[in-house]
């Protein structure tokens, strides 16, 4: 049991407090440190460049560093300001979404929040719940937020999404896509912003999800273990030495590090100017038509991804090349298929690609 | 290997993550824990049950005495209390996936991390994890999750001797490896079929532990062959290629071919046997010690398919979500969900007479507390045994097939699992284990070869070991038996007619006293007694399929599956 007041202090505002004031940030393997496993890279820089591009599905084996990824990006991105001692993370400039459940003001800077699902995570832990301690030894009704509060301007990141429940699956891409948690349970009635970069990921050998559901993450990218020996010597090497000294092993990435920063924040300011010509937005809608993807969610991600792409490479108007670079991730999880036909999509997407867009002109 | 496991286990406790143990409990279990816990000296030792709840786990609110004190008060989790020593898990084949993944987080994090229960806080926890799996049966396995992280999977031998490692231990930081090491190690662990590089690091951090363990400040091969041995072995997934052939076959995993004309690209002038040479010698050691289903999966099948002993408890899991049926007494821990109301209403009556805590406007006492309870759709799995003898294929094993794959189907838009047993020639074999993916049923399916005599007891007997094996799970299974019912294999392996009807219809008594439910669907060119008997004692649904095409089949078998799930 623990000796009470400075151990665990409880109930709003000195926690979090308390909390803030603690160095807790851990050292965690830099972003640029990743070997291999571009797509994932490219497709989590996307993300970071344009929130609302629907998250990123992850398929792939164990120990591919999905974990690590997601959470070193995290720790890329510079710290955001929030109304301390806020449960749901607003960001001051806006003002509290919830002032009748927050007296707080002021701000303070916190590291991007990364939020684990943990699996057999119960539907009440995700939305929140009746605040139990509040409930019983007060008698007030009090809303107790879950995890998608708290994931808000963050990452909720899910292991094993294939395995979790549907209506959890459900519930979360819903609110991933509104950007709202409406709570309606136990007498208890609100609603409340989460807007966060969905991530899951699964190895797909265990499980499959539903199509319904695949279709509503933004990108999907397939992670595999490398296949040739200096590869993976290289991820080993580099992970032993995180772990011998992980302050040493950091420093020395630490430029790249902010290189790569500067490069998203660049990216992201560039966004809201990058033109897409009527031309693109037919190559697009063309790519789509071949592929036979339904509904228009196809396009609308293939484009938010090119555009996001360009914003990340300093261009200022979207180009055929970035079409093709993100026309995988973007679409090899539309396709329309046979459940039990597991002939490969990324083929057949890379096969539209180049009957519409004939080959690559020299890679570069 | 149990000696070297636990010594170097005690020289880098966190580093290696600590020992599962596969055995049932027993004195040299014990003899084996007690010379570990004495390795580790005085550092904590804490042994928790499988299906802790989180907030003994990770900790929260002490509720009990929240509720005397009338303020909140909190409680810190075993993995916080255990930093610096040791985590017991006692019968770890039976902890849920969602506790291992929470500890398996927390290992991964060196720190317990909890915001609940408006309880928050965050306590650096480093510790080694001791599993002891008592799984008898193949499909009782500690959480792979866990067992990931845990460099040493053994089965208990001759208990450790009682030394002093702190030497070793205060050596080991200052221990160094050479690159080749680490390239050898790691191309050893690709040519065994391990995918996940936590492996290959646990091996590199086990080489290190042996090396200080010998008052060495540099890694030598033994070391690395030691590390091979324990650590990469027991995780093989297929057996490494002979080392002479490897050069010519040029097969997938190990790439040779850079290693073949020019010298290994870093370090040229180490005074080391190259990497090749090296991983080749490593390979060697830890062939010596390859899981034994690689050497000879039929002798493990018939170890691990013994019945009996342990009973794993039929007892279905309890349902925590689904649809509400009222409440009843209980605390709200783990993922039990309080009704508020019911709590409230049950505390109502005693308002007057009880002590009223300062502050509080009810006094809530502990036996108060009133859960909810859920009833839960319990999931289907369709055991798929189909007959692929001679006389089968003669009759319509393609229809069969057919017939399955629009089964298939139908589980699919039902998110039901799916298993696939054949039977042919002496024996049945489970082609897929349970599982939703079922692009890969359809695959191991078509790929069924058809021809030879009818084991049909054994097939009977795999279906409904899988049958028992799910309800165990928590799941139903529903067995698709599909034969002309014509057995000519008895259950050892002995042909003949009538020895073999004796044992099929044996088999299918048995399935009935397991309380399994069947389809039979004769395949059969018209319907045979031999089936319909058959179909009768094991109390299954019988359907002869006389020229019937796959369609009604499938529509047949979907019918009863939808029974078995309302």
């Amino acid at each position: 049991m623990m000796g009470g007041a400075d151990a665990a202090t409880l109930g709003g505002v000195d926690k979090v407090q308390a909390m803030a004031q603690k160095p807790r940030r851990k050292l965690v393997f830099p972003f640029t440190a990743i070997v291999a496993q571009e797509e994932m890279v490219l497709a989590l820089l996307l993300a970071a460049v344009e929130p609302m591009l629907g998250g990123v599905l992850a398929l792939g084996d164990r120990g591919t560093g999905k974990s690590t990824a997601v959470r070193a990006l995290a720790q890329l991105l510079p710290d955001m300001a929030v109304v301390p001692g806020c449960r749901y993370n607003c960001d001051p400039a806006r003002g509290c979404a919830m002032p009748a459940d927050c007296s707080s003001q002021g701000d303070a800077m916190v590291p991007v929040p990364v939020v684990d699902l943990p699996l057999g995570a119960s539907e009440d832990r995700l939305v929140g719940a009746l605040d139990l301690e509040r409930a019983l030894t007060r008698g007030e009704k009090a809303f107790e937020p879950g995890l998608l509060a708290r994931a808000h301007r963050g990452f909720l990141y899910i292991d094993e999404v294939n395995l979790l429940e549907d209506h959890l699956v459900d519930l979360l891409l819903d609110v991933a896509a509104s950007g709202e948690n409406v709570v309606e349970r136990e007498g208890i009635s609100l609603r409340h912003p989460a807007r966060f970069v969905l991530i899951g990921s699964g190895n797909p050998e265990e499980g499959e999800l539903r199509p319904q559901l695949l279709d509503r993450f933004g990108l999907a990218v397939e992670l595999r273990t490398p296949q040739d020996l200096p590869t993976r010597v290289e991820v080993v090497k580099r992970r032993d030495a995180f772990e011998r000294d992980a302050t040493a092993f950091c420093e020395r990435y630490a430029e790249a590090e902010a290189a790569q920063r500067a490069r998203i924040l660049a990216g992201r300011a560039l966004l809201p100017n990058i033109s897409v010509a009527d031309a693109i937005l037919e190559e697009a809608s063309k790519l789509c038509m071949a592929l036979g993807t339904d509904g228009l969610r196809g396009e609308l991600t293939l484009l938010r991804a090119a555009r996001s792409l360009a914003a990340l490479e300093g261009s200022a108007e979207v180009t055929i090349s970035h079409l093709r670079r993100v026309a995988l991730p973007a679409l090899r999880h539309r396709l329309r298929r046979n459940p039990l036909d597991d002939s490969s999509s990324t083929s057949r997407v890379e096969r539209a690609v180049v009957e519409t867009w004939g080959d690559e002109p020299n890679q570069s | 290997m149990s000696v070297e496991a636990a010594l170097l286990c005690a020289v880098d406790p966190v580093g290696l993550g600590g020992v599962a143990l596969r055995c049932a409990a027993g004195p040299q279990r014990d003899a084996w824990l007690a010379g570990f816990r004495a390795l580790m000296g005085q550092a904590a030792w804490r042994r928790i049950p499988p299906d802790l709840p989180d907030n003994r786990l990770l900790g929260g609110l002490d509720l009990t005495a929240t509720l005397a004190l009338g303020r909140p008060v909190a409680e810190t989790g075993v993995l916080a209390a255990v930093d610096g020593g040791t985590l017991v898990i006692a019968m770890a084949e039976r902890m849920p996936g969602g506790t291992a993944a929470r500890i398996a987080s927390v290992i991964d994090a060196r720190a317990v991390v909890i915001e609940r229960e408006g309880v928050a806080f965050n306590a650096e926890s480093r510790f080694c994890t001791l599993m002891l799996d008592e799984g008898i049966e193949a499909d009782e396995k500690a959480p792979p999750a866990l067992l990931e992280r845990l460099a040493f999977h053994i089965l208990p031998g001759e208990a450790p001797p009682d030394i002093d490692v702190s030497e070793a231990r205060a050596l080991l930081p200052a221990v160094t490896m050479a690159d080749e090491f680490i390239e050898a190690l790691t191309g050893a662990a690709m040519a065994l079929g391990i995918g996940s590089p936590r492996a290959v690091l646990l091996a590199l951090n086990a080489a290190r532990a042996a090396a200080a363990l010998d008052g060495r400040e540099v890694v030598e091969k033994a070391d690395a062959e030691l590390a091979a041995r324990l650590v990469l072995a027991p995780r093989a997934t297929m057996a490494p290629p002979p080392p002479d052939s490897e050069e010519e076959q040029q097969q997938e995993p190990p790439p040779p071919e850079q290693n073949q004309d020019e010298p290994p690209p870093p370090d040229e002038q180490a005074p080391m046997p190259d990497p090749k040479e090296l991983e080749e010698l490593l390979l060697a050691a830890a062939a010596a010690n390859l899981p034994p289903h690689l050497l000879d999966q039929a002798k493990l099948a018939a170890l691990t398919s013994r019945k009996g002993g342990g009973r794993a408890g039929e007892a279905r899991a309890q349902a925590k979500r689904g649809r509400p049926i009222g409440s009843r007494a209980g605390e709200p821990r783990g993922d039990a969900r309080m009704a508020v109301l019911d709590t409230l209403r049950a505390a109502a009556p005693w308002q007057s007479i009880r002590p009223r805590p300062a502050h509080a406007r009810i006094a809530i006492r502990r036996e108060d507390f009133r859960i909810r309870r859920y009833k839960q759709k319990s999931e289907v799995t369709s055991i798929f045994a189909v007959d692929a003898s001679g006389s089968s294929a003669l009759n319509r094993l393609a229809e069969a097939k057919g017939a399955v794959e629009l089964l298939l189907a139908d589980c699919y838009v039902r998110r039901d699992r799916v298993a696939l047993i054949a039977f042919r020639g002496s024996r049945a074999e489970v082609l897929l284990p349970p599982t939703q993916a079922l692009a890969r049923a359809k695959r191991s399916l078509a790929g069924l070869p058809g021809g030879g005599p009818t084991p049909l007891a054994s097939g009977i007997d795999a279906a409904v070991e899988l049958a028992v094996s799910e309800r165990r799970a928590g799941r139903s299974a529903l067995i698709v038996l599909m034969t002309d019912g014509r057995a000519n294999i008895a259950r050892d392996g002995a042909p003949g007619h009538a020895r073999a009807n004796l044992d099929a219809l044996d088999a299918a008594r048995a399935m009935r006293a397991a309380g399994v439910s069947c389809i039979l669907l004769d395949t059969a060119p018209r319907p045979q007694p031999a089936a319909r008997a058959l179909a009768e004692a094991g109390a299954a649904i019988y359907l002869p399929m006389p020229m019937a095409d796959s369609a009604r089949m499938a529509r047949a078998a979907g019918a009863a599956a939808q029974r078995l799930a309302p």
